[in-house]
């Protein structure tokens, strides 16, 4: 690799000939400030935050966007780089909405923390703000282009990492927006609701839509049997909200913290995973015996779902049928365990916590809805239960370490992993080669399935049989992947997509963070999670006891009767741009 | 559901542009969509051809093209070209440059939101008459100057604005 000599503020550094003038600074340990740059997806200098002052050059130029070259010398800290800098974000504040105090991302704002850290100590302009309605349409997420500064992040997201393009620039001059086509709502657009821009969004202009009035309501209500149900990626992140060291465990914590808040019953979604890794193998065993439809694809993800239905609808017959793992839930909750307790099915009120906003688009669906009742009432973000902890005044860090409650809070280190990627397609392997092999095979961890790349693939040897699988994670990825199915190119029997780059641990709903930091976010969390899988006594599916109960005394076996109404669903194909009346 | 894609994008444009406009943009379309970056010029030809840009045909390009349809829309609103709304029938140019503009072109221009009952960028229901005002149109001696389909009105007061829009029937 060609390598450069460049010097950034009288320190000398050795760099690749195709870093720009931030990364290279970078390597000189100078922390240039920056606002729309996203390293590698965006990259485009809109902002002009990360100015410099380059020797030769004439004018200021972006450091994002700038490539370095031999003998190059960089000033990043002179009067007239901080005053440009500071002018420029004074200009970007002109006409930003800063009601800051009711902001959702108070606290948590980038454009908050780079006011302080340039030091604007007044606001000089007034730019004329062009008052925007907020586009609340959609079940899952909301836009407030009041508060969006036109980086650009949540677009470049959108069409480069996950492939959904359902937002673009919009206009030109002061009337630039970032919004769907056609003035439409998100709900009519390509939109899969993974609240991937919400994580890249440095200001408040994206978030998810509101659940935590709902549940404060439903809380308080005599009549209701108010159940939580946790999934696996919110125990390895839910800390960070209170300032745990990322990738901190806090199953304990977060048990403690539901039944403070008032809930009736804690149950895992764990317990759920597992189940659903007894229908999901079991469909696959019939899919690969009966001729079925093949590659089978996993149906965990509802952003996944919905990317499937708008752009693969060739694909829908081979996805699983299994619901997700919180909507059996939230089925088995209101069917099992009301009988089991004596419960009117219609008193119960059940809260999913989860690292995702497509999880509340995917309660709305009708498919969701079993005798005009719905599997789950309302779906709080990590991000909305942290908000609850902190409203309800709980100590969280300071809390006792509880279990779930039973029948539906025991689980195994098959279900913990379902929150990183490839973790659904291992749990599955380790259930289904012991059915077919009809023994204990004594291999728990799959090694081969495990790791962040985009894509993966694999070949099982079970029984006699090779099994040739792959994984994708975002849904850009799930493209590059499925692509290649079309074409011929590749065979598989069992893919697992992941709607999220990383699985659910990245999903929309988490802590936010700088999203240029989020690659070590991502080996944490990942971390954390097959640290719980190691640490559990019981770490297949079929061995958890309290599955076993279930189907003897409710489900019978897997795929019954019982199991298709209560567990399983169907999907259709959807327009990119639906008719709007 | 009723959607837009129901009928093939192509259906829905013979609907409503008719078979022989359809054709000519596709002719147009193969003779350029193997270019690189020669998606505006489609647009171009879009515009000319069918006199707007809207969701039917933004859809047709961007599946055509095989690009997003944000693309599409994003250039669509960026160059003042493009229009999303059809022209009237008579398509009134004001000039807003300066030396008509200091003239009182503002004041002919309220005359003809208020006659017409529309706003700029905007057609009359009968689809008689658009509005569209202009930067200079380089006839500063007749200031303000508006022109209709290519017709040439000068020295405007908002009193002309009656006589000059009934020639127009």
């Amino acid at each position: 690799m060609d390598k450069v000599r460049v010097t950034i503020d009288g320190i000398t550094v050795e760099v690749p000939s195709h870093y720009t003038v931030l990364e290279a600074a970078k390597e000189a340990g100078i922390d240039i400030p920056t606002l729309c740059y996203l390293k590698e997806i965006n990259q485009i200098g809109a902002c002009r935050i990360c100015l410099v002052e380059i020797e030769g050059v004439r004018n200021l130029q972006t450091s994002c966007t700038y490539p370095v070259f031999d003998g190059m010398k960089v000033y990043t800290n002179t009067p007239k780089v901080r005053e440009a800098r500071k002018l420029n974000l004074e200009l970007i504040l002109s006409n930003h909405d800063r009601s800051c105090l009711t902001c959702v991302r108070n606290t948590n704002c980038e454009l908050q923390s780079l006011s302080k850290r340039l030091g604007v100590d007044e606001i000089r302009f007034e730019g004329e703000n062009i008052k925007c309605p907020i586009d609340d349409g959609s079940p899952a997420v909301v836009r407030d282009p009041n508060k969006c500064v036109l980086c650009r992040r949540c677009v470049a997201v959108c069409s480069e990492v996950q492939n959904v393009f359902a937002i673009g620039m919009v206009n030109r001059g002061f009337k630039t927006m970032v919004a769907p086509s056609f003035g439409r709502s998100l709900k009519d657009s390509p939109c899969i609701s993974c609240g991937q821009c919400i994580m890249v969004c440095p200001v408040g202009a994206i978030y998810e839509k509101d659940h935590t009035k709902r549940v404060y309501e439903a809380l308080v209500d005599e009549k209701k049997y108010v159940v939580a149900q946790t999934a696996p990626a919110v125990r390895v992140a839910l800390g960070e909200e209170f300032g745990m060291p990322i990738g901190s465990i806090v199953t304990g914590k977060m048990a403690a913290a539901l039944r403070r808040m008032g809930f009736d019953a804690v149950f895992d979604t764990n317990f759920a995973a597992d189940l659903t890794i007894m229908e999901e193998g079991s469909e696959l065993l019939g899919r690969i015996k009966n001729g079925g439809k093949l590659p089978m694809i996993t149906s965990c993800s509802p952003g996944w779902i919905a990317f499937c239905e708008k752009y693969y609808p060739e694909f829908i017959d081979n996805l699983s049928t299994c619901k997700s793992p919180h909507m059996m839930m939230g089925a088995l909750v209101k069917s099992y365990f009301a009988e089991k307790k004596g419960l009117n099915p219609e008193d119960i009120y059940v809260v999913s916590i989860m690292p995702c906003t497509a999880k509340k688009l995917e309660i709305e669906r009708e498919e969701m809805i079993r005798d005009g009742m719905k599997d789950v009432d309302a779906v709080l973000t990590t991000r909305e239960l942290a908000r609850m902890i902190k409203e309800m005044g709980i100590d969280f860090v300071n809390l006792p370490d509880e279990e779930f409650d039973e029948p539906l809070g025991m689980s195994t280190g098959a279900g913990a992993i379902f929150g990183a990627t490839g973790g659904v397609m291992e749990a599955a392997l380790r259930t289904v080669a012991e059915i077919v092999e009809g023994r204990d095979i004594g291999k728990i961890d799959f090694e081969e399935v495990r790791g962040l790349e985009g894509v993966r693939e694999a070949t099982i040897r079970i029984d006699e049989m090779d099994i040739k699988i792959a994984i994708a994670n975002g849904t850009g990825n799930a493209k590059k992947l499925l692509d290649k199915v079309k074409a011929g190119e590749v065979e598989y029997h069992f893919i697992e997509v992941m709607g999220c780059p990383g699985g659910c641990i990245m999903g929309g709903g988490q802590p936010i963070h700088n999203p240029n930091e989020m690659e070590k976010v991502k080996q944490l969390r990942a971390k954390a999670i097959y640290e719980i899988d190691k640490n559990l006594p019981i770490r297949k599916s079929h061995e958890n006891l309290a599955i076993q109960k279930l189907y003897e005394e409710f489900l019978e076996h897997p795929l019954s009767e019982k199991s298709h109404h209560l567990l399983h669903t169907h999907y259709s194909k959807k327009e990119l741009y639906p008719l709007v009346k | 559901m009723a959607t837009v894609m129901e009928k093939s994008g192509e259906e829905k444009l013979i609907e409503k542009f008719g078979k022989e406009k359809v054709e000519k943009f596709k002719k147009a379309l193969e003779d350029l969509k193997s270019m690189p970056g020669s998606l505006i010029a489609v647009m171009n030809q879009a515009q000319e051809i069918f006199g707007y840009l809207p969701i039917e045909v933004q859809l047709y390009i961007s599946k055509e093209m095989n690009v997003p349809l944000t693309e599409v829309f994003g250039i669509a609103t960026f160059y003042s070209r493009f229009t999303l709304k059809p022209s009237g029938k008579y398509k009134i140019n004001l000039c807003m440059g300066t030396a008509c503009y200091v003239k009182g072109a503002a004041m002919v221009l309220e005359k003809i939101k208020e006659k017409l009952g529309i706003q700029v960028g905007e057609a009359t229901p009968d689809g008689k008459f658009s509005l569209e005002p202009t930067r200079c149109l380089g006839a500063c001696g007749l200031a303000p100057v508006m022109m209709i389909n290519g017709e040439v009105f000068g020295r405007l007061t908002p009193d002309d604005v009656d006589e000059i829009l009934s020639k127009f029937e």
